[in-house]
This record gives structure tokens, C-alpha cells and sequence, in this order.
């Protein structure tokens, strides 16, 4: 059963679960002051605006109980997925590296995007060859990738670097890259490959209605 | 114990691009100020009562490093003075 840990202020919570049961998981929310479900195999940390922003965009959220039993869960091998609001939340609780902040527009922006996969060797982009072009929705204020020269070195050296903003033909420019993020890097994984957060939105391209469903190999992810 | 106020000031790293500082400099330029750069920074003020102003301030300093500054993009000062 996949958890879905609602946060108050959590929007993408009932289209994560949808997503997932469409392509055939368990899935259920889970209020973040209620336990994990001991039958939880795997944890989404869905977008929305948890907590109001309040300080940073998943800041409080990061520091809530729940993410203990989240951590925990990592250790045991459990997959965790952070997206969006999720993604910040996993940077800030340090599942992830680097800091999802202001974009460099300093703008809200919702629109669809083109990323490039970097890395089609992990379970969360298994379903593509490196290199393909994928077409998913962002809709964030505070989603550009910031790291120092260092820990950015360092994914690239360990192939972290899941996706980069691109155009639709696959080349990684600063006219793709929405948001002003550091090498047009939309989505990272943690120390395992068990752990990974992006801004983009694969629950919104997951269904043929929604007009994408390339988000569909991500969330597969959760298979293994 | 004694009261002191703690402030904490976060900004971010320099390099770090600032957008709403950007934006901000950009607004007063069109207000007619002439002004070579801008910086944002936030500051918290937390009242608290410690042994004395260290303790006060290395409560502050980690309340800095685990909640109010994202050590990745952030770097912060704390001041304690009797409140």
C-alpha cells in the first residue's frame, strides 16, 4: 500500500491517489499525524502548499513528526517519491540535497514543461531510455534547484540528476529551464536510489484526460 | 535566568540569485532612486531566558541551523542582548 502523507495544506494528495490506483497500486492518504499503515510499501510526499509556505516552501512540514516514520521507512528500503510541494519537503528534511526556492522569474509558474531523462538506470525512470524527452506539468513559486559547486559536482559524478528541464527536442538551454534552476536540474535522488523528489507533476500526466501521461513511468517507480 | 532577546538574521549566500530582491531594486529604480544593489534578509527576534547571553545565544544558533536558515542557500547571525 502506497502512503500518501497528507500535510494540512496538501492539494495534489486525491490526484496522487488516483494516479496510483489508475495504474493499478494501493494507495491511500495518510493524515501526517496519524501513524504509517504497517502494510505501507511505499510513501509519496504529494504537492500543495503545506503549512502555508510558511518560512520556505516545506519547511515546517520537513520538521513535522511524520517524516521520522518517514526516514525510518527509507532505511527499510521503503520507497519515498517527493513531488512538488513533496520535493521541497524532501530537500528540507535533507532526503534530498541542494534547496528547491524562489524561481528566478519570481513568479508562480503553471505551464507544461520538457524534461530530458538524464538517468534510466533507477526504478523511477526505468520505463524511459536516457535521454528521451518527456512532457509533464509544473505549477511552483519556489522551484529552482540551488546547490554549492561541490554537491552539485557530486550528483552529476553519481548520476543523481534524474531529469533536466529541456525543449522538445531534448536540448538542455536557459530559454527551457522555467525557473532558473542550477544546470536545469527538475528532479534528483537521494543517497539511495529508493529516494527521489521532482517539481514537475507526474500524478497530472498520468491519465489520458489530462493531456500527458508520460508521468506514468515514474510513479511506476513504486513497483521496484 | 535572565530574558534577553535573540535576533537572528538570515540572508542568503552571496551568489545566490535573489529574485524579489531583484524585483525590488528593479521598482525603486522606476521610483526614481539611484542604487547600485539591493539585499533581502529576514529577522527573527525570539525572547528567551537562559543562564546567560552564551547560552542564550547557542540556543538561538541552533534554532537557526535546524528550523529558521536552509544551510544550503543561507548563511545567518545571532545577537543576544538582555531584553
Amino acid at each position: 500500500m502506497i502512503a500518501v502523507v497528507q500535510f494540512g495544506g496538501s492539494n495534489c494528495d486525491r490526484d496522487a491517489v488516483r494516479a496510483l490506483t489508475d495504474l493499478g497500486f494501493e494507495a491511500e492518504r495518510v493524515w501526517h499525524e496519524d501513524p504509517l499503515p504497517e502494510e505501507t510499501t511505499g510513501i509519496m510526499l504529494p504537492g500543495g502548499f503545506s503549512y502555508g509556505d510558511y518560512l520556505r516552501g516545506g519547511a515546517m512540514a520537513a520538521r513535522s513528526p511524520v517524516m521520522n516514520a518517514v526516514r525510518e521507512a527509507i532505511e527499510d528500503g521503503i520507497p519515498v517519491l517527493g513531488v512538488c510541494n513533496g520535493a521541497q519537503v524532501g530537500c528540507e528534511a535533507g532526503l534530498t540535497p541542494g534547496a528547491f526556492t524562489t524561481n528566478a522569474s519570481a513568479r508562480f509558474q503553471c505551464e507544461h514543461v520538457y524534461l530530458r531523462v538524464e538517468n534510466a538506470d533507477t526504478r523511477w525512470t526505468s520505463a524511459y531510455d536516457e535521454g528521451d524527452v518527456i512532457e509533464l506539468p509544473i505549477a511552483h513559486g519556489e522551484g529552482r534547484f540551488e546547490i554549492d559547486d561541490e554537491g552539485y559536482e557530486e550528483l552529476e559524478a553519481d548520476d543523481r540528476i534524474l531529469f533536466r528541464y529541456c525543449d522538445e527536442d531534448g536540448n538542455v538551454t536557459d530559454e527551457a529551464n522555467p525557473n532558473g534552476s542550477r544546470g536545469n536540474v527538475a528532479g534528483i535522488l537521494g543517497d539511495t536510489e529508493s529516494v527521489a523528489v521532482l517539481m514537475p507533476h507526474p500524478e497530472r500526466a498520468s491519465l489520458p484526460e489530462l493531456g500527458s501521461t508520460d508521468g506514468r513511468g515514474i510513479l511506476s517507480g513504486f513497483e521496484g | 535566568m535572565t530574558t534577553y532577546t535573540a535576533t537572528v538574521t538570515v540572508r542568503l549566500k552571496r551568489g545566490v540569485l535573489d529574485p524579489e530582491a531583484e524585483t525590488t531594486k528593479r521598482a525603486l529604480e522606476r521610483l526614481g532612486f539611484e542604487l547600485d544593489a539591493l539585499r533581502f534578509t529576514e529577522r527573527y527576534e525570539v525572547d528567551l531566558d537562559a543562564a546567560d547571553a552564551d547560552a542564550a545565544a547557542e540556543r538561538a544558533d541552533e534554532m537557526a541551523e535546524r528550523l529558521l536558515a536552509n544551510p544550503t542557500i543561507h548563511d545567518y547571525e545571532v545577537e543576544v542582548v538582555e531584553a
